[in-house]
Order: C-alpha cells, then structure tokens, then sequence
C-alpha cells in the first residue's frame, strides 16, 4: 500500500459550488431514466420506471458496502506493482463501509459524492437496453455487480490516481487519461454492458423475423423521451461542471467556457440528427433526434471540460450525424435490440468524446493517453462484464419467460399496469 | 464464436501496455497502440459476428 499524490485543495467558494452541481446532477439520472420508459412499450412502463428506482438503490449500497473501498480516493493509499521501472496503481484502499466519513477532507467527501452519482448513472445504462424482457432481480444483480466490482476498480484508474491517471506522469503521456465527467466510467462502461446484456438475454420475441425486416418496435410516449432529454441537460452541467473541478482541478474562471461547451455540443448534435434525420425519412424523428441530443451530451462529459467552443460544436455535429446512422445499423445489420439505444448514445458517444478530448487537448501527447484508455476499457471490461453477467444468468436468469414478455412486464412483474385506464394494443407479432 | 472474438480483446489491450513499456518513442508507441485497438476491433467484430450466428439459428430470441 502506497500513498497516492494528493490533490490541490479546494478553496471554500470551490466547494460550496461543487456541492450545490452535484445537488444537480442527479437530474441527468432522471432524465436517462425517463427517456428509457418512454422507448419501452407502455405494458412494461412501471416495471422500467421502478427498475431504475431499485437499480439506483442498489448501486448505492452495493457501492457503499464494497465498491468505495475499491475505488478509494486521490488522497489515499493504492496496491501498486512496478513493471519496467514504473509504479502500476491497481487497486484503492479506501476505508471500509465508509467508516471516518465524517471526518474525512471534504474534498474526498465531495468526490466520494460524485462516485455514487456515477455508479448510479453507470448501472440504470444497460436497464433501458433490456426494456421488455429484463427482470428486476437482474437489474439488480447488474447494478450489483457493476456498483461493487466493475464500476470502482475503474474509477480508480481513471480518477483517484490509478494508473491511467498516472500515464502523464510514468510515461509522458499529456496529463495521463482525462475523462472529466465520466464519459469512460460511466458512459462506455455503461455501454458495453448494455452490449453485453443483449448477448446474454437475446431480442425482444417477434423483434428479428425469420424472413424479412427487423420489426418496428416505437416507444410508447415521446414526450417522456423529450422532457427526459431536457431534464437531462440541467444534470449534465451539474456533472460535467462537478467533474471538471473535482478531477481536473479546473478553476472556477474556466467552469462557464465548460458549461457553454456542454451546451454547444448537444445543440450540434441536435441540429445534426434533426438534419439527418430529415433528409433519411422526409420528417424529422423524434426519438432519434432525442438519442443525438443524449450522444452530444456523452460526448461533452468527456470533451466540455478540454476543447474550446468551436471544437465543442464540431464533437457535437459528429455526434448527430452518426446517432441516427449506427442506431439503424445496430438494428438492421447487427441485430443487436436496443430499445433505448443505450449502445449508440453512451458507448459510442463516449468514444467520439473521449477521442475529440485526445485530438484537441492542449498537450500534443494527450491523444496517445486517450487511446491507452479506450483500448484498456474496450479490450479488458467488456469481456468481464460479459463473463461476469453470463455467471449471474445461470442463477438469476435475465430473461422473462415467454408468457411474460407477452402479457407485459408490468402485469407479469407488478400485478398491475402504468395505465390501467388505457386500453393496451394486440401486439401483431404475437398472432 | 463469440467466446473467441472476446478472447481477442483482452490481447488488444496487453498489446497496449507492451506498447508503453517497449516503446519511449511517440511514433511507434503510437502505432503499436492502434494495432492493439485494431486487435480489439477485430475481437468485436468476431463477437458480433457470433451473436449474428445464434440469431439467425433462433429467430426471435437470439442470444
């Protein structure tokens, strides 16, 4: 065990405003959440809506009991091996159940406040992927799993002096690995479990025909999809201006050219699928436009913090223009079910970000320390989390039967619809 | 198949951290590390290759 650099103190302005973004940033969640009922079908509604309810709840407690000891913080102690002359932090040693809290430095509070928002981002990512045919008892094994073991070893390496964090240091290699606001944390981990749990729990029945297209499956209600973009966006700047300070000790002068980048790009990206959009189907699609609008913002939690304006809208255009492209690649060529679109909004999101932060950061080395962490995040966590969800589907198995899935989640799972009043259409591909 | 593309990818990424310890020179750390990411790509490609195979045996319910 091995003290790890401790970071610059916050100043009391710093902390007061860190605290009161971090109030915020919960409402990203909400919005995330709220945009995957809405692309969910209306018999599954509830369930989704409370799936993300008890998903959160666990990533809290799974987090608390076990994860933040894994995940540690900047001032604390690490496990390093030395390779090549070079020290590797690989694990943290934070306290255990967050015992001496209370008397920790409240910049560590802060940041330990900031890793629950995370993990809790983190885990309701691959729920909206398994809108349908996910049980709750899976989602909260994911959240379980990823909240205790996944999530924290790799919030250590990125951001409380892990070893990608020190590849500036060890290897000269810019300012080591920046992810500002969790666009590799969070997003791509994210992600890549949402991949992974199509693999492991298959399509929605009737989604893929034998012969023919993939069948249309629309979600049930745009305007929780829109209104959860916008509720979005305020918890957006509240992680992306948080993480900015907290994690790249950014000050508080910069924080509004952080913000207005955080805009820009999701405006960009708006503007791009809109166009897109347009052009592809003659009218402009609302849940496409809502899934670019979701990609700018992965993109700006990796980028808001580093490039400038321009490069900002720029992050944004390229996160529309292929939002709407590999969201129908997925589907049709892949046949890969995504009802919220999960992979394309965060994986890819997250890679177009983490990438523009690489090609436009100041130092001319950064580049090579982004790639390091894309390639450690996509060669090394996407196969254990699939390995990983693969051991809990033999004892919890994610999927519903067929019967359930017919009747809908929320009758099968809660006894009771979201709409009792409404009449629920025949599903055609049932017949 | 898929088993094989995500053997693959953890290949991808110690080829990343050889490409750090081997290389102080920027240019060629910088192209090991995009064949390392290449090695990854080709891993996915493969996996997704597999899960495209299980559909196409079960229609419907593919995994």
């Amino acid at each position: 065990m091995t003290p790890v650099n401790p970071a610059p103190a916050l100043n009391d302005s710093a902390i007061v405003l860190d605290l009161l973004l971090l109030i915020l940033a919960p409402l990203a969640i909400a919005g995330v959440a709220l945009v995957n009922v809405g692309l969910g079908r209306s018999r599954s509604a509830a369930q989704a809506l409370l799936g993300n309810m008890v998903i959160i709840a666990t990533a809290f407690i799974g987090f608390s009991l076990i994860g933040a000891t894994i995940a540690g913080n900047i001032g604390g102690t690490g496990h390093i091996f030395h390779l090549a002359g070079k020290p590797w932090n690989w694990l943290g040693e934070g306290p255990l159940f967050l015992k001496g809290l209370a008397n920790a430095p409240i910049q560590s509070q802060l940041e330990l406040l900031f890793e629950f928002l995370a993990v809790a981002m983190a885990a309701i990512i691959p729920w909206g992927t398994g809108a349908d045919r996910l049980r709750l008892s899976a989602g909260c094994a994911i959240a379980a799993v990823l909240s205790a073991i996944v999530f924290p070893i790799l919030a250590h390496w990125v951001w409380a002096g892990g070893w990608l964090a020190q590849l500036g240091v060890n290897f000269g290699t810019g300012a080591g690995f920046l992810d500002p606001a969790g666009a590799a944390t969070i997003h791509l981990l994210g992600g890549l479990s949402a991949l992974a749990v199509v693999w492991v729990a298959g399509s929605r029945r009737g989604k893929f025909p034998k012969e023919g297209f993939a069948t249309a499956m629309p979600g049930h209600n745009a305007v929780y999809i829109l209104f959860g973009c916008l509720v979005a966006l305020v918890g957006w700047l509240g992680f992306n201006l948080a993480g900015a300070s907290l994690w790249l000790h950014a000050p508080l002068t910069s924080l509004p050219v952080t913000a207005l980048n955080t805009l820009l790009t999701a405006a960009g990206a708006l503007a791009a699928t809109y166009a897109v959009t347009r052009f592809r189907f003659g009218k402009p699609d609302a849940s496409l436009c809502a899934n670019g609008w979701l990609t700018g913002l992965v993109a700006s939690s990796a980028s808001a913090a580093i490039v400038s304006p321009i490069p900002a809208l720029l992050v944004g255009i390229a996160a529309g223009i292929i939002t709407p492209l590999l969201v129908e690649v997925l589907e049709l060529a892949v046949a890969v079910d995504d009802p919220s679109g999960a992979i394309t909004v965060h994986a890819a999101g997250a890679l177009l970000g983490l990438i523009a932060a690489g090609l436009f950061a100041p130092q001319p080395s950064q580049f090579l320390a982004q790639l390091v962490g894309i390639a450690t995040i996509l060669g090394l966590f996407l196969p254990l989390v699939y390995l990983l969800f693969l051991a809990i589907n033999r004892f919890i198995p994610f999927r519903v039967d067929t019967d359930g899935e017919r009747i809908g989640m929320d009758l099968h799972e809660l006894g009771g619809g979201a709409y009792p009043e409404f009449v629920i259409h025949r599903d055609d591909s049932y017949r | 198949m898929k088993f094989a593309g995500l053997i693959v990818m953890p290949a991808g990424f110690f080829l990343s951290i050889a490409a750090l310890v081997l290389f102080p020179a920027a240019a060629p750390r910088t192209a090991f590390i995009l064949c390392a990411l290449a090695v990854e790509v080709v891993g996915l490609i493969v996996a997704v290759r597999g899960h495209m195979e299980n559909r196409e045996s079960d229609p419907g319910d593919s995994r």
